[in-house]
């Protein structure tokens, strides 16, 4: 069993690939078919894509500010294959892959990220909760949920996201204390990317690792590496086991890092050294998985086509998200209470008195 | 100076002047924050005393308390409005309390400062305006200023203060108004607003952001042939009754504004003292020209709730004609 060979207080890390795509842990490599390892690929390429993209329609002036997912698409696209169709997604805010496996549109992150709460209402994603941006506050929703599911005698678990910032908040230690003592299904993700904005790990805790806090709330955990795919899926699918067959909670540290700035906001070179994300460059997940699928001699995909297909598709959900109707009056008012309180009501009227006063919305 | 460089400036000479000072917070010390409002401070006074915390406001406030109470003087940085939330428990249930608690034999003087308000097309919990909250608590001050020189001088004084404050930077104009400020110590007094313009048909009181935008729509009731006198308050609480009395009475007629949500606001407390104080000089229901009672949309529907000069004009044209 993974959870007891990798015991984060002997800060072991589950690894499978090394940086040339060699398999180095043969016996832990997972059941999988050629078939899923392309399209794994795929999903990454897409994510990576949809994600630069994102980033330069910022800096052309047409989006606001933007956090990029770039290097932590191995987490995310194992994640998203293994995550169930009535599984709950909790996110933080940096799990593109993991969202869009779940329903989620491009539009609706180009809608949001462009200043329109709509943008939250996934219309095909019943069971993923909006993007969470209080740090770790999102973490006891997740074992509320948890709950819920237990209590219903639902088969349905709930996957969460937190960075590694994040693990230093009251809510991370509370949430897990709770999610240990209820035993409730629930698959913890750290996303370990080494930096909260500016703030480098070793700032923000004397752990070892951050897989070991699992310890003290008596629950599994792992630490994987998060740029390796094939390491990734093993995890989820084992995490998936261990929690869909009522065994309680797990807690995966995905050890990555984040190639791009904490977002568009942000100017990594005050903080980091470039020696420091060559390094890093050289465990990118998908050249990884690339030089794994060579060695296989399954390569066969046309990359250049497939990006240019993709940003096809992305420029259409962000045209649909540019294009989208303005933002009505009404908006700021309709999704604040079930039934309207009659004082906002005479607020809304007396705003659109002022409206007509001026001439109109400009 | 730009407000940025003069809170800088402010902490740069406390932090020159008082071995006790120490600042800290989620990228204050490397990086100098994410305004970079401490930059270079901890190149100059070192990480020991300017330095990044663990990401968790309620032991930032906590930790400030203790080092308080110990005899250190803590400049501790939220990195938003919306994130000082977290950090609201040890507020409202210890900081705010401690000289209360021990009759006097305990202390808290430190200062936490963050930026507040909207207008800057930011994602959700960046763009509030919580004074309100604060303001409630007894045992704390709140200072929001509104220029670079008041901004440096305020934030002396509540380094110096005896008590805890809340310490509220209006972010929308960190770099939009740029004014000659004295590099020299210089302290403004917490607790006293200002009178920026003398006038006898209607006092606006408004703090932080808002000054500016009633000074632009000042521009047009000066053309309309109203005579404003506006208050920059300066400090929230403890609010200075007297200056907004003796304005109130001269000209009969209140307006407020302020970003926050109208509600149970500092706009409340002002028509409170207008009422209180002023009742029988009053020509016109005093008004809010504040947020509506929601929760501040996104970039896209902030042009609704965001305050305008035009706004203010029409507002303040509508309590003069009353």
């Amino acid at each position: 069993m993974i959870f007891e060979d990798f015991n984060p207080s002997e800060d072991k890390i589950l690894r499978i690939i090394d940086n040339d795509g060699r398999v180095i842990r043969p016996d832990l490599f997972p059941e999988i078919s050629d078939n899923t390892i392309i399209e794994a690929y795929k999903a990454m390429l897409y994510e990576r894509v949809a994600d630069g993209m994102a980033i330069s329609y910022q800096r052309q002036g047409r989006m606001f500010t933007y956090p990029s997912n770039k290097g932590q698409e191995a987490i995310h696209i194992a994640a998203g294959m293994l995550i169930r169709e009535n599984d709950w997604l909790v996110p933080a805010f940096r799990e593109l892959g993991v969202m869009l496996a779940k329903g989620v549109t491009m539009k609706d992150i180009f809608l949001f990220f462009n200043g329109n709460e709509q943008g939250s209402n996934f219309k095909n994603a019943p069971r993923v909760l909006p993007i969470n941006v209080p740090i770790a506050s999102q973490f006891p929703h997740a074992v509320g949920i948890g709950y819920s599911m237990k209590y219903r005698k639902e088969d349905d678990i709930v996957f969460t996201f937190i960075g590694d910032g994040g693990t230093s908040e009251g809510d991370f230690s509370e949430a897990l204390n709770f999610a240990g003592v209820w035993q409730v299904p629930v698959i913890f993700t750290i996303q370990n990317n080494q930096y909260a904005i500016s703030v480098p790990v070793h700032t923000q805790t004397n752990s070892v690792n951050l897989a070991v806090k699992s310890v003290a709330f008596g629950i599994p955990g792992i630490k994987a590496d998060g740029n390796d795919f094939f390491a990734m899926y093993l995890v989820y699918r084992k995490a998936l086991e261990h929690v869909t067959s009522g065994k309680g909670p797990v807690l995966i540290e995905a050890f990555t890092y984040r190639s791009e700035a904490h977002t568009t906001s942000d100017d990594p070179t005050k903080y980091r050294l470039k020696d420091e994300e060559t390094k890093w460059g050289l465990a990118d997940p998908m050249l990884r998985l690339k030089k794994y699928m060579e060695h296989k001699g399954i390569w066969k995909l046309n990359e250049d086509e497939l990006i240019k297909k993709y940003k096809e598709e992305v420029d259409k959900q962000f045209l649909e998200a540019e294009n989208f109707a303005p933002y009505p009056l009404s908006d700021v008012f309709d999704h604040l209470y079930a039934e309207m309180p009659d004082d906002l009501k005479r607020q809304k009227e007396e705003y659109e008195q002022f409206l007509e006063w001026k001439g109109g919305v400009k | 100076m730009t407000m940025v460089q003069a809170i800088n400036n402010a902490l740069d000479i406390k932090l020159a002047e008082d071995n006790s000072v120490v600042v800290y917070g989620e990228d204050v010390g490397v990086v100098g924050g994410v305004f970079r409002v401490t930059d270079g401070l901890q190149k100059k006074y070192g990480a020991e005393r300017v330095f990044d915390s663990p990401l968790a406001e309620s032991a930032i406030a906590g930790t400030a308390l203790g080092m308080a109470l110990s005899g250190l003087r803590p400049v501790v940085e939220m990195q938003f409005d919306g994130f000082s939330y977290p950090a609201f428990n040890q507020i409202v249930s210890n900081i705010s309390r401690m000289r209360n608690r021990s009759r006097g034999r305990f202390s808290a003087p430190l200062v936490i400062r963050f930026p507040y308000g909207g207008g800057i097309n930011a994602l959700e919990h960046h763009s509030d305006s919580p004074e309100a909250f604060y303001a409630h608590i007894p045992g704390l001050k709140v200072v929001a200023p509104s220029t670079p020189h008041d901004a440096k001088g305020l934030l002396i004084a509540a380094i110096e203060s005896k008590d805890p404050v809340i310490f509220m930077e209006p972010k929308r104009i960190y770099r939009a108004i740029k004014q000659e400020v004295s590099t020299d110590k210089f302290s403004i007094p917490i607790g006293k607003a200002k009178v920026l313009t003398q006038g006898t048909d209607v006092t606006v009181v408004a703090f932080g952001a808002m000054i500016r935008e009633c000074q632009r729509a000042m521009v047009k009731t000066k053309e309309a042939g109203i005579s404003v006198e506006l208050i920059d308050l300066r400090t929230i609480y403890p609010i200075d009754k007297e200056t907004i009395k003796q304005s109130i009475q001269k000209t009969g007629r209140l307006v407020v504004v302020a970003e926050a949500q109208r509600s149970f606001s500092v706009g409340s407390e002002l028509i409170a003292i207008a009422n209180e104080e002023a009742f029988l000089h009053l020509e016109a229901p005093p008004k809010r020209v504040m947020g509506f009672d929601t929760v501040i949309p996104l970039a896209q529907g902030e042009k609704y709730f965001m305050i305008t000069p035009e706004r203010i004009f029409y507002e303040i044209e509508r309590t003069v004609k009353f």
